[in-house]
């Protein structure tokens, strides 16, 4: 009898979880497809190359170059401003506070809720600050507010690399004559920075594909931006305005620009793996 | 056994053992107390380590002889919970209570652990790590000791041709020897070492072993360990270690064959 229920109980849970996770991949494969489909259509060499023309809601030509360089500009220079900020805090963790783990942890614990926090809230608190300084819209605005947003992903991605990080190769360090400093920048930094790619790249994923932190800070406009002064377009808020754009051709164009964005991540992603199986290795 | 140690301690006294072969104390410890959060670890430590000696500290697991070897370069820093109590005078001078830099200090001692941590560096970059942290550049100089102390660990001959190889390609018997390498680099006076074989197999514990034996011409050696074979191999000083305490310290001759506390005459016999 009992053994009759615990058959039916794995059996159950077998089928169950199988049944969901199929349907979670199923899902999944259903938006590549549906971005897939529409965007290939409107996908053309003139849609990476030009800039939109006969004005953005309405036109039909151009392209969405301005929205491509824009989020490159804006991703690499967050991922760059970010890492900057992350990398001391995440050796201040794990080298430092390595004696304190309860500071260390409620450090973790805060990292945890930022990283909770919604896009749109950096966004509105960046733009607050902007308004009160009489800044307006431009790139450097939303670099800055991007940078801030994905350094908790940062961080906490550093971190977990380096709490796998043994005590006893500090002991080492330390019983040579190396200060905390030196421990901190010679031995942990070289050991980590291999494993370190993953945590920058997933902190780039988040940062190019966001477009509530960028709507109030970048803003948006239809030229390549030549300073970091000037407002700039992103994919996201790209597909964001093409969709609703009651022309139907420009809707097409937002699957274009949704497909470039998503092959983008994706291709930022399957490095992402191919780092970390290389690290691994070696 | 409650009585036995208070006699004993009532009649330690820093310079009492030393017996005809010991030289005067490079390491001397005076009434150290080490507390964690519940517990004491360390009760009363009155110890003196002779030079060019290997001093062990012998005792059951658990006994606190490794934080007493920490405690001597002062890893304890990097635990919040451990307290120290007491002087430890290391060439007259007490590093508990000091306002000298303590990465200066550390540099008198070389350490090596239970199982190797090679940096993340390539095998000469492990040996002179600690030469330019004292700023030495000139890169002759570094060649030259990056040689003599992989010959100072035979180990030489079997990476020569591979200095410039990550120090994690190499065995873990070689990767031991490095690390004992690389703290002879940084010219010590004191080699501290905490169980240095435990991890390794019987030929790479073997050349550990006969290394120590060399090096304590120009080294005071400390050797934690809870191989009473290796410590009647190696020891000329043996300090008996029972949750805490010292029991009883003496010339290892003295300690093997005529041992006066029924602890470490039952250890003796045991093994525990």
């Amino acid at each position: 009898m009992r053994k009759g229920k615990k058959r039916f109980e794995e059996k159950m849970f077998r089928y169950l979880s199988a049944g969901i996770t199929l349907f979670i991949v199923f899902l999944l494969l259903h938006i590549i497809w549906s971005i897939a489909s529409k965007g290939f259509a409107a996908l053309s060499w003139q849609m990476i190359t030009d800039e939109p023309k006969g004005g953005f809601y309405f036109g039909k030509e151009g392209g969405i170059l301005n929205a491509i360089a824009g989020s490159f500009y804006l991703a690499v220079a967050a991922t760059i401003l970010s890492f900057a900020i992350s990398l001391p805090v995440a050796l201040f963790i794990n080298v430092y506070l390595r004696k304190y783990p309860r500071r260390a942890n409620a450090i973790r614990f805060f990292l945890d809720v930022l990283w909770g926090i919604p896009s749109i809230v950096y966004g509105a608190f960046a733009f607050t600050i902007m308004m009160f300084a009489g800044l307006r819209t431009s790139l450097i605005a939303g670099i800055i507010t991007v940078a801030v947003m994905i350094a908790p992903i940062m961080i906490r991605a550093m971190d977990e690399v380096l709490k796998t990080i043994p005590i006893g190769l500090q002991e080492a360090a330390y019983a040579l004559g190396a200060t905390k400093t030196e421990t901190a920048f010679h031995i942990f930094l070289r050991k980590a920075l291999p494993a370190f790619a993953t945590a920058i790249l997933l902190a780039f994923g988040r940062g190019i594909g966001d477009a509530a932190s960028v709507l109030f800070t970048t803003g948006f406009t239809d030229y390549v931006p030549s300073s970091i002064q000037e407002p700039a377009a992103t994919l996201p808020l790209a597909i964001f305005f093409q969709l609703g754009s009651p022309v139907k051709e420009v809707q097409s164009r937002a699957y274009a620009a949704a497909l470039l964005l998503t092959i983008i991540i994706l291709v930022v992603s399957v490095l992402t793996r191919l780092l970390n199986r290389h690290t691994r290795q070696s | 056994m409650e009585q036995t140690t208070a006699t004993l301690k009532g009649i330690i006294h820093p310079y009492e053992h030393y017996g005809e072969g010991l030289t005067q104390p490079i390491v001397e410890v005076k009434g150290l107390n080490v507390f964690s959060k519940n517990a004491q670890i360390l009760k009363n430590i009155h110890l003196s380590v002779p030079k060019n000696k290997i001093t062990v500290l012998l005792g059951p697991s658990g006994c606190g002889k490794t934080t007493l070897l920490k405690c001597l370069n002062r890893l304890t820093d990097l635990y919040s919970d451990l307290r120290l109590d007491g002087s430890i005078f290391i060439d007259n001078e007490d590093i508990l209570n000091t306002p000298r830099d303590i990465t200066e200090i550390r540099q008198k001692m070389g350490l090596l652990l239970q199982r190797p941590f090679p940096l993340p560096m390539s095998i000469a970059g492990n040996i002179t790590y600690g030469l330019k942290l004292k700023g030495i550049r000139n890169k002759k100089i570094l060649e030259a000791k990056v040689e003599k102390h992989l010959r100072d660990v035979a180990l030489w001959d079997e990476v020569k041709d591979r200095l410039s190889h990550s120090a994690n390609s190499l065995s873990i018997g070689q990767q031991q020897r490095l690390c004992l390498a690389r703290g002879l680099a940084v010219e010590p006076e004191i080699i501290l070492a905490d169980e240095p074989t435990s991890a390794l197999d019987p030929i790479s514990s073997k050349v550990i072993e006969e290394e120590f034996i060399k090096l304590k011409n120009d080294y005071t050696i400390i050797l934690v360990t809870h191989i009473l074979r290796q410590a009647k191999r190696l020891a000329d000083y043996v300090v008996f270690m029972y949750y805490g305490e010292i029991v009883e310290h003496g010339d290892a001759e003295e300690i093997f064959n005529n041992p006066k506390t029924a602890l470490l005459k039952h250890y003796l016999e045991s093994g525990y």
